[in-house]
């Protein structure tokens, strides 16, 4: 549990990560929180020769709101989302989620930048950022650049942006009226990675679904939507039975590994379990 | 009334047997100032890190320590090789076989140590571990118990195929290490025969882990010059360390002095010697300087002892009315790949004979083979006395399946077959004596505290509705406080307990212990028994424990002992001190002893007031002025020879609510009624009892250690490896009876492990009892969401409309 040798660099400015990351191309990681990373460094299974800490990096940091747009630092925390007074009343669907992550200890370190690049598929943040229809500003040696949330999950531990890249911001809607959302999770233990979890956001039109997104968590490569269940969805007035057929959908699209959480069926059926609770919540919520 | 609120006052003030008085060990466990093996800084220490096997079955074809050796601040790199011309590679178990220090040609389980790095710091040893070339040629492997005495089975310990009958059975296939019968067979099937019902039921209790905090390790000091060797080390039993370690190594066990500092947390887990401790001690004989090896969690989980993986079937035959005539309980035990079970020299399966439970069972026969498979040794008392929990678990968990047979409750049918009150002392089928008990009584107060038959009343609505909802019913008994020494030894050291108590001129004592606490507050308990048997206060008594050099040779903590054998060891040490202060007393009053009361805190001559000498006046006068002939001073020692085990006793209900969708079972109410016979302080027993029932909790509801085909130990982090937090913790209603022990001085009996052991199959019991209504009888642990719902979905519950 002793990782191999490193070296350190801590950056103030984003321009100086950058430079460092370009200087050693391949042999640099980014540290975040560092609850996925350092893990693996002390098994040896990562071993970057140069370690880039950018929790010193201000710019990184802070919640603000911009017209209808919420920015949020790549480097803000989860307790600081958790205590945000202003996504708890514009975009409640954030804090909520950081509330079930993990533990106290790693939400103070935990950050929703280092959660949303790693790629890894359990992490939560991901399917949120696809539920809510987030872009991300990515800065690197050519500049800067916004990508939408959708399309940006590749696969495991693989997301659309370069290695000399550095996420900087996350950019969320903020809920319009007749909105709600829904988030469940199923895990063994506090602490855990999601047995399956799911993010839902709708809109309502008079009684019927303007537009919803299912996002799912741990239940594939990597955090996808269930669109075949939204497209069910769309346009509808949402009824036990269309949740019932969008569930199936959410079945068919899932693929999930086995692993000591369960089975692929058992993840697949909880996948299910978990979009139906969130699609209920969701219509609760947006039904105000 | 005056004398009698007096007396009161002063009773009271000796914070003695029976008062809630606060531990006097968390003023410094609370502010992060205790003292653990890791805190032991030796100047000039060095640090030892282990090459440890991928493979849980191959031949070493060779080590190369070449480039490991070259990384400057690298001292020595240790292989078996290096370890046999001290004839150190392997080492002796308590079980009477042989373990592999650092692996000998061989490795036969995952994680095996097969070489051992001594470096200037942790990091540089870390290195070099990773630079160490061993060439592995992959040997077929065994994870299947079933599977071990099979005719192509692979032949795990080449070393000791050859070896004749080690007095333990012959040996039916070199995999098998023993077979261990107890009972009348022949009656037994005789009773079976002839019964109205029968009832059989396959269970398996996994291998789990009892992962205390800390993890083990230890630091190995040998001074050159003196030919002096100090090892602080984990261990739940220091003086068996000390002897042990003299026996390997040749030192005198004079100059051998080991010192266990706080420990956190043992479980049966720090019983046992470990091949770290051994290389540690041999690099700093070798090298002349310090040497610390601490095991990070990963190391800990996959290679320390282990506890369970018993492969049970048990049978009950009764008559019609549920009246139990006899029990018949056969097991697969999976030892792994050395046998390092911890028990008592003459018992393979611990005191798992207590299977007859708390019930009156005419005839009884149980039979424990023993096998070797490719996984990490061990098979320790996970918070428990050895291989109890097994025992209690399959007799409760048949009384239900007899009960689910007849139709007849389950409290009911425990009912109808408990030892009463008026059988003790009772003699068991499989050859116990049960102390003392009233079962009916702690169940009644049990069923009534909950309202038993509203909660089955719930149920049935809730059956109604398709709902599922489950109460589980427990009522153990546990066999605790080995033992009796004609019955009972480690390594040929009978099991008793030691104290040994002085008074100071000024009336403040110091005491020590054989015993060692690794949590259970005896700095608390111990005094406050000195102080009811000697009427001083218990603040002004200090306990030490764990420095083999100061206190008296003892066999440790674990198995419940430390009340029952050390705690009984303290009461006699304290008469004995008591007898000489009557003594001191009555020169002083001028009267004979017999003519003086002793009342809470002093010698009062009878009937004549006022005439009266307090503890501290005797303690004073004991070194200035006492009667011809005596001794000065006032101090003594005990060694106590249990003359039988102790038998607490218990009463658990748990009502679980089960999600039908996600197979999440929620402990909506668990009552615990525990029976520990006098209870020295009610505080710690409750804070045991809630730690035991969380512990159980975990065993029951997430805690396994899964291998793959070839061996793989796939869950040794704490992602894998349930450890409860206060979040997933159940609320514990905890309450007692009290049937004193009537051969221990103080009528006490013991409780850390009870809770422990009589409620994981309450936690079954529950389980199963939300489907019982669907024929199911049984469900192996965990009862993990996943598990849970491949039963719901095997029945068709889960279904969405």
């Amino acid at each position: 549990m002793i990782p191999s040798e490193f070296e350190y660099h801590a950056p103030h400015s984003v321009a100086e990560a950058i430079t460092l990351l370009t200087q050693y191309p391949e042999e640099a990681r980014l540290l975040a929180g560092g609850h996925s990373l350092l893990p693996m460094m002390k098994l040896r299974f990562a071993e970057p020769a140069h370690l880039i800490d950018i929790n010193g990096i201000k710019e990184l940091k802070g919640i603000s709101e911009q017209g209808n747009v919420i920015r949020i630092g790549a480097m803000t925390t989860e307790s600081e989302l958790i205590d945000s007074a202003l996504l708890n009343e514009k975009c409640p669907l954030i804090p909520a989620v950081a509330r079930l992550i993990a533990d106290p200890q790693v939400r103070n370190r935990g950050t929703i930048g280092g959660d949303i690049v790693h790629g890894d598929p359990g992490n939560d943040h991901p399917a949120v950022m696809l539920a809510l229809d987030a872009r991300f500003i990515l800065q690197g040696p050519e500049g800067e650049r916004t990508v939408p949330a959708n399309g940006f999950f590749l696969g495991t531990y693989s997301v659309g942006m370069a290695a000399d890249e550095i996420l900087t911001a996350i950019l969320v809607p903020v809920f319009a009226s007749s909105t709600g959302y829904g988030f469940n999770k199923l895990k063994r233990k506090t602490g855990d990675f999601a047995t399956a979890a799911s993010s839902v956001v709708v809109q309502l039109q008079g009684e019927s679904c303007a537009d919803i997104r299912i996002a799912l968590t741990n239940a594939g490569p990597c955090a996808f939507r269930a669109e075949a269940a939204e497209d069910l969805l769309k346009g509808q007035v949402i009824t036990d039975a269309l949740i019932e057929q969008a569930a199936q959908k959410v079945m068919a699209a899932c693929e999930p590994d086995e692993d000591l959480r369960g089975d692929a069926e058992y993840k697949t059926h909880m996948s299910a379990e978990m979009a139906r609770r969130s699609i209920r919540d969701a219509l609760t919520k947006a039904k105000g | 009334m005056s004398t009698s609120t007096e007396k009161l006052e002063r009773e009271e003030k000796l914070e003695g047997i029976g008062c809630s008085r606060k531990r006097k060990e968390d003023p410094r466990f609370i502010q992060g100032k205790g003292n653990y093996v890791d805190d032991v800084k030796l100047p000039g220490t060095l640090f030892a890190d282990i090459v440890r096997s991928p493979y849980a079955h191959a031949r070493i074809k060779s080590i190369n320590k070449d480039k490991a050796l070259a990384v400057p601040g690298v001292h020595a790199v240790l292989t078996a090789a290096d370890l046999k011309p001290l004839n150190l590679h392997w080492m002796p178990t308590l079980a009477g076989d042989v373990q592999a220090v650092l692996a000998d040609e061989k490795v036969h389980f995952q994680y095996q140590e097969v070489a051992v790095v001594i470096a200037d710091n942790r990091y540089i040893a870390a290195d070099a571990v990773d630079l160490v070339e061993v060439e592995y040629e992959a040997l077929p492997v065994l994870v299947d118990p079933h599977k071990a005495m099979d005719a192509d089975a692979p032949i795990l310990r080449e070393d000791i195929k050859e070896k004749a009958d080690d007095g333990k059975g012959a040996h039916k296939h070199p995999n098998h290490i023993f077979t261990w019968e107890v009972g009348d067979d022949e009656a037994t099937t005789q009773a079976f025969n002839a019964a109205d019902v029968v009832v059989t039921e396959k269970m398996y209790y996994p291998r789990v882990h009892p992962s205390p905090l800390e993890t083990c390790g230890c630091v190995a000091s040998f001074d050159k010059v003196k030919s002096h060797l100090t090892l602080y080390i984990t261990s739940q039993a220091p003086h068996i360390v000390r002897t042990v370690v003299s026996l390997l190594s040749g030192i005198p066990e004079s100059k051998v002095r080991v010192i266990s500092p706080d420990i956190g947390g043992g479980f049966g887990n720090k019983v046992g010697v470990y091949p770290g401790y051994v290389t540690a001690i041999v690099a700093s004989i070798v090298l002349g300087r310090p040497v610390k090896w601490i095991e990070d969690r990963m190391e800990h989980l996959s290679t320390t002892a282990w506890a369970r993986d018993y492969h049970m079937t048990g049978a009950l035959a009764a008559d019609k009315e549920g009246r139990i005539k006899a029990l018949r309980v056969n097991v697969l035990a999976d030892h792994g790949a050395f046998n390092s079970h911890a028990q008592p020299t003459k018992w393979p399966a611990g005191l798992f004979s207590i299977c007859t439970g708390s019930y009156d069972i005419p005839v009884a026969h149980a039979k424990v083979e023993g096998v070797y498979t490719n996984k990490a040794p061990g098979g320790v008392a996970y918070r428990c006395s050895f291989r109890v929990t097994e025992a209690v678990y399959v007799i409760e968990r048949m009384m239900d399946i007899l009960a689910q047979k007849l139709g007849i409750d389950k409290a009911e049918i425990r009912r109808r077959n408990f030892v009463k009150p008026e059988q003790f002392p009772y003699h068991t089928a499989l050859g116990w004596e049960l102390d003392s008990g009233d079962y009916p009584k702690a169940l009644q107060k049990v069923l009534e505290a909950v309202d038993y038959d509203g909660l089955r009343r719930e149920q049935q609505e809730k059956r109604a509705r398709g709902e599922l909802m489950g109460i589980g019913l427990v009522t153990f008994t546990e066999i605790v406080g080995a033992g009796p020494s004609k019955a009972c030894d480690i390594l040929g050291v009978g099991m008793f307990e030691s104290a040994e108590i002085r008074v100071h001129p000024t009336g403040s004592v110091v005491a020590r212990m054989g015993t060692l606490s690794t949590g259970q507050g005896h700095q608390t308990t111990y005094a406050q028994i000195i102080a009811t048997e000697l009427g001083l206060p218990s603040e002004d008594i200090q306990i030490e424990e764990g420095d083999t050099d100061t206190a008296p040779y003892g066999l440790g903590t674990y198995g419940s002992r430390s009340t029952p054998v050390g705690g009984a060891a303290t009461a006699m040490a304290a008469r004995k001190i008591r007898d000489k202060a009557a003594r001191i007393a009555a020169h002083l009053l001028e009267v004979s002893a017999d003519d003086l009361d002793w009342e809470v805190d002093r010698f009062k001559v009878k009937g004549v007031p006022g005439q009266e000498k307090t503890m501290k006046e005797v303690a004073w006068a004991a070194y200035n002025n006492v009667p011809d002939g005596m001794e000065m001073g006032l101090e003594a020692t005990n060694y106590y020879d249990p003359p039988n085990f102790t038998y607490p006793f218990g009463a658990y209900l748990c009502v679980i609510d089960i999600d039908k969708c996600t197979g999440e079972a929620k402990v909506r109410r668990f009552y615990a009624l525990d029976d520990c016979g006098t209870r020295i302080n009610p505080m710690i027993i409750e804070g045991q009892i809630h730690g035991g029932l969380t512990e159980g909790f975990a065993v029951a509801m997430g805690q396994q250690m899964p291998f793959d085909e070839q061996g793989n130990l796939l869950g040794n982090t704490f992602m894998d490896y349930f450890i409860p937090t206060f979040v997933e913790t159940p609320f514990w209603e905890t309450d007692y009876t009290v049937t004193p022990s009537p051969h221990h001085p103080l009528g006490a009996k013991g409780v850390a492990e009870s809770p422990h052991v009589g409620s994981i199959p309450c936690f079954t019991s529950a389980i199963v009892d939300a489907f019982s209504h669907l024929g199911v009888t049984h469900m192996d642990m965990p009862h993990n969401a996943y598990r849970v719902w491949r039963k719901i979905h095997e029945l068709g519950l889960d279904k969405h409309e």
